[in-house]
């Protein structure tokens, strides 16, 4: 297994380099990259130390490896947008917002979608069954904007059960928020301040419904095709004519088996929720990376949107692999090799 | 043995059997695909959803083809360009005005219609671009094998290790922001997943064994990939074509939504709703009326749904039918 995960490891490298080579092929593409550090009173003499000590005279090659050099060591460039921070700086401040929002949305869309995906399974063609697919038809063809959009008509503005936005409400700013982790609903449990935890969690519930609807679709799809193969297979079969009530094949035959194909969803749904977070954190103006570089794209803050992308894939890639490794675990029959 | 090759070859080359002539051949060979067809149609009839998808779509072509003649466009030199009367927005039902208006007084009803011939023209044009690079370059790499389909495949992999969204919004950002880069960002990022599709079928049919026969009686290179394992590699391409028509058009959605691609009070669904979306949690007043402008949003949000919807169950259906194990 160690050398399983060693041997993956290892094959991320080329693939990341490549990432990197197409994000600095883009940030080249987008003009004079020596632009960002000149100002009007600068003399020439000043910019042109300036080229020099970003070695921007240097064949393109070099000017590769000074900029790889420097993403290694943590020079990810400053972060026009947001205040000429080190992009890494506001990665670090942004990134626990995010990683809350999408981690409970994840788990609501997998909860949901197994729990679905299983119930219409054994009722197939039925009204559920109809019902669920084109929900789940639905989730896989609305916008996710227009979804937040139309969440917030419906919740905020009709019904005023759910806030318009931001992650706990203005008192509690004001008040100052405790700050442990970055994630609020988190840092108020640590803080023992239930009422906080209670306020973030109500402002978590509508982007995190906006953004799980998408994955709730696309692991109910899969879930109820896998387990309608499962409970097709023999020893499923074998098991309900041994006289193993039906819950329990449902639940400890069926299921168990036809969550690997779904395992293997959830880390590809993940990098749609990545995506998703731009849009829906922009309308639900969360604080975190999506947002951040929903503004970099708007003043055309080339280092954030790079630094973004570059996160993006590094996240997904390592999602991807843990998936990987889960999927061994949960299905002996694959070998590693 | 040598007299059974001879009688093989007799009846096209023989002195005394007459000469197809060419219609018949035609027919003759178009048979069988006819009666193909018949069943596909048949197929999709009996299955509801596929109907449904398949009137969405139709409907859908009929606007977007009869644009210029369900909303003729103003003198303006760009008809994607909504016109507009410079009014405070109205509700859907004004004369003149089914749909209501939007920002500025843009017609909503003349935004969507060619708003569906403008996400027809990026869809077909993305996919159609991408399918052609992914075919070309995923064929190349499944038929050489060997270190250049490798290399080929690590390439796919550093494009397919970014979400596409956020890949198409890094190009887009570095390019001058309209809607053909925007095409030009998705096809960048659609081509990787058909390559990799194609690839796998062109693997897996180049072990059949009528490519085997092929290759035994010396028939060309270029032959057996073009002739034989190309056309029985495409229907899994054929379904995610498909799908990918209505896809494109969500991200390319998206994509104006967030600022990127044309500009305001354009003809795009997208912009459309990033449009509406100042006015749509606020009140407006229409002759005196308080009102909120629900309708700014919700119709170009509606037409992307039912695009998508659309693409989607027929993609599916199509699934279904192009299954051999579904036909008769």
């Amino acid at each position: 297994m160690a050398a399983y995960i060693i041997r993956r490891l290892l094959l991320l490298i080329p693939v990341l380099l490549g990432v990197t080579i197409l994000v600095f092929t883009l940030t080249r593409i987008s003009g004079d990259p020596g632009a960002a550090y000149i100002t009007e009173r600068m003399t020439d003499e000043q910019i042109a130390q300036i080229y020099d000590e970003y070695h921007l005279n240097e064949p393109i090659m070099t000017q590769y490896f000074y900029w790889l050099n420097g993403i290694l060591h943590g020079d990810w460039g400053l972060s026009k947008s947001d205040g000429d921070r080190p992009v890494l700086v506001s990665i670090a401040d942004y990134f626990p917002a995010t990683f809350e929002l999408t981690m409970v949305s994840m788990a609501i869309g997998v909860f949901i979608g197994i729990f679905v995906g299983t119930a219409i399974s054994v009722r197939k063609d039925k009204l559920a069954d109809h019902g669920a697919r084109s929900i789940s038809l639905i989730g896989v063809s609305i916008p996710i904007f227009w979804l937040a959009l139309l969440l917030l008509y419906v919740f905020y503005l009709q019904l005023g059960w759910f806030p318009p936005g931001g992650e706990v409400s203005d008192k509690y700013i004001l008040q100052g928020v405790p700050d442990y982790t970055g994630m609020v609903m988190i840092d108020a449990m640590i803080a023992l301040d239930w009422q906080l935890t209670v306020d973030a969690a109500w402002h978590l519930v509508l982007p995190a419904v906006t953004l799980a609807f998408g994955t709730i679709a696309v692991i109910l799809r899969i879930m109820r095709s896998s387990m309608l193969e499962v409970l097709n297979q023999d020893y499923v079969k074998a098991a309900r004519a041994k006289g193993v009530p039906e819950s329990v094949v449902i639940k400890k035959h069926a299921r168990r088996n036809a969550m690997i194909p779904t395992t293997t969803i959830i880390g590809l749904t993940f990098g749609a929720l990545l995506a998703g977070a731009v849009l829906t954190e922009s309308i639900f103006r969360w604080p975190g990376i999506g947002r951040w570089s929903a503004d970099a794209i708007l003043s055309l803050d080339w280092n954030s949107i790079m630094g973004f992308t570059l996160l993006v894939a590094i996240i997904y890639c390592l999602t991807n692999l843990f998936v990987d490794i889960l999927y061994a675990y949960l299905d002996p029959r694959i070998k590693l090799e | 043995m040598p007299k059974t090759v001879t009688k093989a070859k007799g009846p096209s080359t023989g002195p005394n059997v007459k000469p197809i002539k060419t219609a018949e051949r035609i027919k003759r060979s178009l048979k069988p695909r006819m009666s193909e067809l018949r069943t596909s149609l048949k197929l999709i009839v009996k299955n509801p959803l596929a109907l449904i998808g398949l009137i969405i779509l139709m409907s859908i072509l009929v606007v977007a083809f009869a644009a210029p003649f369900l909303a003729p466009a103003g003198n303006s030199q760009d008809p994607y360009i909504i016109p507009r009367d410079y009014e405070s927005p109205k509700p859907p039902g004004v004369p003149g005005h089914p749909l209501g208006t939007g920002k500025y007084g843009a017609d909503m009803y003349y935004g969507i219609v060619w708003g569906a011939r403008l996400s027809i023209l990026v869809a077909v044009y993305v996919v159609f671009c991408s399918a052609l690079i992914g075919i070309v370059i995923g064929a190349f790499s499944g038929f050489i094998g060997g270190k250049v389909d490798e290399v080929i495949m690590r390439i796919t992999d550093v494009f397919l290790s970014i979400p596409g969204l956020i890949l198409s919004m890094a190009i887009v950002a570095v390019l001058s922001r309209n809607i053909e880069n925007i095409m030009l960002s998705l096809i960048v990022v659609w081509w990787p997943p058909y390559a990799r599709l194609v690839r796998g079928q062109v693997l897996s049919v180049k072990e059949s064994t009528y490519v085997e026969a092929a290759r035994a009686v010396g028939v060309r290179k270029n032959r057996i990939l073009f002739k034989h394992i190309l056309p029985n590699s495409m229907a899994p391409m054929l379904v995610s074509i498909t799908m990918d028509l209505g896809a494109v058009v969500l991200v390319a959605a998206a994509l104006s939504y967030i600022g990127f691609g044309v500009p305001s009070g354009y003809a795009e669904w997208g912009k459309m709703v990033s449009d509406g979306q100042s006015y749509f949690l606020s009140t407006i007043y229409y002759n005196g009326e308080a009102m909120n402008p629900w309708w700014m949003v919700t119709f170009p949000g509606l037409a992307i749904l039912l695009f998508v919807m659309g693409f989607a169950l027929f993609g599916d259906a199509l699934r279904d039918i192009l299954d051999p194990r579904e036909r008769r």
